[in-house]
């Protein structure tokens, strides 16, 4: 998709939500007034988190050119692009939304999308919230999911990669 | 620290993040609509008391439900309190962070369509794998 028709069909979306949302408030106004509500929370929330997003997208775009990210997140990277995916994926804070315009970004850098599901797999795993999971789960429950969790992120990074980015050709 | 590159990574940076904003607000606007309209009691109605069949129920709750995980926490403590099996706890919490059936569109946008479609399966078939294998792992340790 073009960026122009990524722009237009961004915008279509958002019409059509908004329609969602006239066509809704008369069948239940007080919901509909409800969700606008939990949506302007959600997003007073997260407008750190785009500040963040945003930050890191103007480190990523200053410091790694397409051969740095070769290095590091694509294909080419080897196994190294796990331990980053993993890392990474740990450590990102917030909705998984939010990442979107920054990941597009390293997608447009090329042979990343096993980096990017891993990433995104990854996002499952958070420290900070660990602490309450084991209060409602228990430690051991919450050791062995993240494990498991960790593993099948690198299993689907691999699968990813293999449906979505072309197979190479070698002459 | 160069300038001109600064002020490039700036430019694209900002050009990338206007153009993801329509969507982002789209999605944040539609998960107010589904938290308003449903609520816990008719979530837990939904499963049948069958581990396997529950896990794929839970899955597909946690990939049609979006939000904090703290909020999948609570609601995935309060499905156990009501005798829900630990494995469709399980892929419903692991689903909720991995799959997103609501930002689906704003992942086809900005990721591609092909890509977004094949991610969501997995990570759906992934979580109920992953609710099989830590219950498993579980019973053995």
């Amino acid at each position: 998709m073009r960026k122009s028709e990524k722009s237009k069909a961004g915008m279509i979306f958002f019409g059509i939500v908004i329609i969602l949302y006239i066509l809704i408030f008369f069948l239940n106004s007080a919901k509909t007034l409800n969700a606008l509500k939990i949506a302007f929370d959600i997003l007073l929330k997260i407008l750190p988190i785009f500040a963040l997003v945003f930050l890191l997208m103007i480190i990523t775009n200053y410091l790694l050119t397409p051969k740095k990210m070769a290095k590091y997140i694509s294909k080419e990277a080897g196994k190294k692009r796990w331990f980053f995916a993993i890392i990474l994926g740990i450590i990102s804070t917030g909705p998984i939304y939010a990442w979107f315009p920054m990941l597009n970004d390293i997608q447009k850098q090329g042979r990343n999308n096993g980096f990017i599901a891993a990433f995104l797999y990854n996002r499952a795993v958070k420290p900070a919230l660990l602490p309450l999971m084991i209060y409602y789960f228990g430690i051991k429950f919450v050791i062995i999911l993240t494990i498991v969790m960790i593993i099948l992120s690198v299993v689907q990074g691999l699968i990813i990669e293999k449906i979505t980015e072309p197979i190479e050709v070698r002459t | 620290m160069n300038k001109q590159r600064l002020k490039k990574a700036l430019l694209i940076s900002g050009k990338s993040f206007y153009r993801s904003l329509p969507i982002l607000i789209g999605v944040i606007l539609l998960i107010g609509l589904f938290k308003s309209f449903v609520s816990i009691e008719a979530i837990a109605k939904l499963f049948q008391g069958i581990p396997l069949i529950d896990s794929v129920i839970g899955a597909s709750l946690g990939s049609i439900m979006a939000g904090n995980p703290i909020t999948s926490y609570i609601l995935g403590g309060e499905l156990l309190h009501q005798g829900i099996s630990l494995i469709a706890v399980t892929a419903f919490l692991v689903s909720w962070v991995t799959v997103g059936i609501v930002q689906l569109p704003a992942e086809a946008m900005l990721l591609g369509k092909k890509f977004a479609i094949t991610r969501n399966i997995f990570s759906f078939l992934f979580s109920i794998i992953a609710a099989m294998l830590t219950v498993f792992i579980m019973g053995v340790i």
